[in-house]
């Protein structure tokens, strides 16, 4: 359609507005509503003891879904007719919000990490905030690291929370049989991570998007059940405990050390406060995930990060233009999973005790829910979306109960509304010059 | 050798049930080329509709066990096809013509909504569910093992194969079967010889979720037991047998389904139970590494 007979055609609806049309369509909403509602809404089972159930009928509130329905419905199309033509308000108030956050990414970023750095220390700052903080960026951490895979190289990873598994246990193992320390197992966790991201990436990459997603789903799965199973080595669901916490070049931070190990607050003459642990496993997290932001985006403008994105914009072409497509991926996938592996090592060390339990799809779900929300391939996105999800539940009960339905609902919403993300950044990092005033 | 039979009935029953969820899952991809991640909760939801379908006959006095069936299996088919419905509508319509990822995350975030949905509706704990049809007969015995099929395996095989009847005729013989066909070679074509494509795939969605629906049902009566977690790993495993199958192929979920079933019965009879789900993942990787397009499907070509 046109624009000129697209406005004729707006002017036309607006004169007649269609009452008749509206509202049975609302009504029709409204019925569809109640029959969805019915079942699961209205009628609400319990135990009545015995292993039998009882029902509770809530009728009242199929009344309300209907109604609400009914008046979006309605509100919706109205609201649908009078701004046709022109773009919805929400959607450009995103958009310049995208276009600053992309402009400004310097000042922002310095902000950022500016508060970051300075969180412990400012005045609110309590255990209970920097234990908070530290969550968020484990989970920021794994988002980066996820980015690589899903926003920059375009593969859809379902199984991501494997690789973080693997990298958590193997420094548990590696702590609990060979003794090892948090910093002498850390590069092994990485490597190890990313090994099984290879050896698994090298038969199923040649596969088709949504095929790699289950295999991936398959492979976590596959990873938790064999840690729920082989109590030997994993402790089974027992998880394992008494990993060792991070060391200040070699002080440990306890109120008092073993004959011949001076503790951190003995050696720069503190007074013992076991908050110092707490913030010092803070920055650790903190000096990780700024490492691996920069790492990737250093790699962004490496050939092998244009070779990402390439491939993610269109794989037929990339071939055609002697990029080995396997190959591509194989490092995507193994860096991705090498990030995951790396957090794992800091999730083990941060908690002292790890069992499969951690490790559920959900964990994977998410990651990729930060990453998808955040804007597949916007580094900030991550940050923001992150917060978001692991500071929702921190508002009151409701909210924890509430926050995955929140999230399935908003990533549904994304993928209709924005599904470049919130704060979405899926420009290639490089195109020719003549090309960049058209634009995408 | 009798273990073997007993083994033998207990995933032909299984598969069964994966056979009837492997559809949807067929069918969409087969039409619209996409993964209904959220298909597996649409069986769930179908188990809990069921559950609570018998509930309400409980109360209102119907206690003749075949027509309470009859009755738990319309309501909960008609009720489940209506999320069914709803949820290609809402999450899987508005990104036709999205970029390629775009409705498989939708259907994760589909899925991820409906399991909290019903866990914070009806609760996180396991719905218990009593025996409703009891008994059976002794198909063989020897050497003190005697090889049982229950009324129940009985009825749930017979039902699948009375469903996948139908459904073959409905697909082969009527008008909206062969739109149904005609979209799943050429969309746009068929969209212009005049099919209502939108309507083509709300039906499909419609189809695959009454067929979850009487699968979740099943399922119920079966294990005796419904949680909202449970759409997760059926979702995968039906979707590992459409996989097997060859994915588009209607024979071929079924196909799928039942090998699903019984590699999962013989693997817990034999090997260990702890490891039956991993040797479902096993299979699903090493049929897409080794034989992508399943056992009765046709490559698929990629068109630039």
């Amino acid at each position: 359609m046109t624009a000129a007979s697209g406005l004729a055609v707006e002017n036309s609806a607006r004169a007649t507005l269609d009452w008749a049309a509206l509202l049975k369509d609302a009504v029709l909403a409204a019925l569809v509503a109640t029959l969805l509602a019915l079942p699961l809404v209205g009628i609400q089972t319990y135990d009545i003891g015995g292993g039998a159930l009882g029902i509770r009928t809530h009728f009242d509130w199929v009344a309300i879904a209907a109604a609400a329905v009914f008046a979006g419905r309605l509100a919706l199309h109205l609201q649908h007719r009078l701004r046709r033509g022109g773009e919805r308000r929400s959607e450009t108030v995103f958009a310049r919000l995208a276009a600053w956050a992309n402009r400004r990414t310097m000042p922002i970023t310095l902000v950022g990490i500016g508060f970051a750095v300075a969180l412990p220390f400012l005045p609110f700052a309590s255990r209970y905030l920097i234990d908070l903080g530290t969550t968020v960026l484990i989970y920021v951490m794994l988002g980066w690291g996820l980015n690589v895979v899903v926003g920059l190289a375009g593969l859809l990873d379902l199984g991501y929370v494997a690789f973080y598994a693997v990298g958590a246990y193997t420094f548990a193992l590696l702590a609990r049989d060979l003794g090892f320390t948090f910093w002498q197992a850390l590069p092994f966790s990485g490597l190890v991570a990313a090994s099984f991201g290879v050896v698994l990436g090298f038969p199923v990459l040649r596969l088709r998007g949504d095929y790699l997603a289950i295999v991936t789903l398959g492979f976590g799965e596959i990873i938790r059940i064999v840690l729920l199973n082989w109590s030997p080595v994993t402790g089974g669901p027992n998880g394992i405990s008494d990993i060792p916490r991070p060391t200040f070049f070699g002080l440990p931070f306890a109120r008092s050390a073993p004959e011949g190990v001076t503790t951190f607050h003995q050696f720069f003459g503190l007074e013992f406060s076991p908050g110092q642990r707490v913030t010092f496993i803070y920055f650790v997290i903190l000096a990780l995930a700024l490492i691996t932001n920069l790492f990737t985006l250093r790699l962004r403008k490496l050939p092998i990060g244009r070779a990402w994105e390439a491939l993610r914009e269109d794989e037929v072409a990339c071939r055609a233009l002697g990029i080995n497509p396997t190959n591509v991926k194989l490092s995507a996938f193994g860096i991705g999973a090498m990030l995951g592996g790396f957090a794992g090592c800091f999730f083990a060390t941060r908690q002292g005790f790890i069992s499969p339990e951690s490790f559920t799809f959900i964990e994977s779900a998410t990651i990729l829910a930060i990453v998808v929300l955040g804007g597949m391939g916007s580094q900030m996105g991550v940050v923001l979306a992150a917060i978001l999800l692991v500071s929702l539940p921190e508002f009151g009960r409701a909210f924890a109960e509430f926050r995955m339905l929140i999230f399935g609902a908003a990533m549904v919403a994304i993928m209709v509304w924005r599904p470049r993300g919130l704060l979405a950044h899926r420009e290639p990092s490089l195109r020719l010059a003549t090309r960049s005033t058209r634009g995408a | 050798m009798a273990y073997f039979l007993q083994q033998l009935i207990n995933g032909l029953t299984l598969g069964s049930i994966y056979g009837l969820i492997a559809i949807g899952y067929t069918m969409v991809y087969g039409i619209i080329g996409m993964i209904n991640f959220a298909h597996g909760e649409i069986y769930m939801i179908g188990a809990f509709i069921s559950i609570i379908g018998f509930l309400v006959l409980g109360l209102i006095g119907i206690s003749y066990v075949p027509l309470a069936l009859v009755l738990v299996l319309l309501t909960t088919m008609l009720f489940t096809a209506i999320y069914g419905w709803t949820v290609e509508r809402i999450a899987y319509r508005p990104l036709r013509g999205s970029f390629r990822l775009a409705p498989l995350i939708s259907a994760i975030g589909t899925s991820i909504f409906l399991q909290n949905y019903v866990q914070i509706l009806q609760g996180a704990r396991g719905k218990p569910m009593p025996p409703l049809i009891q008994g059976g007969f002794t198909v063989f015995e020897s050497s003190g093992f005697a090889v049982r099929l229950s009324y129940l395996q009985l009825l749930i095989i017979v039902l699948t194969l009375v469903l996948m009847a139908g459904f073959t005729t409905l697909i082969a013989t009527t008008p909206l079967g062969r739109a149904q066909r005609a979209c799943a070679q050429d969309m746009q074509m068929a969209s212009l010889l005049g099919i209502d494509v939108d309507r083509v795939i709300s039906m499909t969605f419609v189809m695959g979720a009454a067929l979850a629906a009487v699968a979740g049902l099943m399922v119920t009566l079966y294990y005796g037991v419904v949680d909202f977690f449970i759409g997760f790993l059926a979702g995968v495993k039906a979707f590992t047998a459409a996989v097997l199958g060859g994915i588009g192929s209607l024979p071929g979920a079924m196909l799928g389904g039942i090998l699903i079933g019984l590699i999962e019965a013989f693997w817990s009879g034999y090997f260990s139970v702890e490891y039956k789900d991993v040797s479902v993942f096993v299979v699903l990787i090493l049929v897409l590494v080794f034989r992508p397009t399943g056992l009765l499907g046709r490559p698929e070509l990629e068109k630039v």
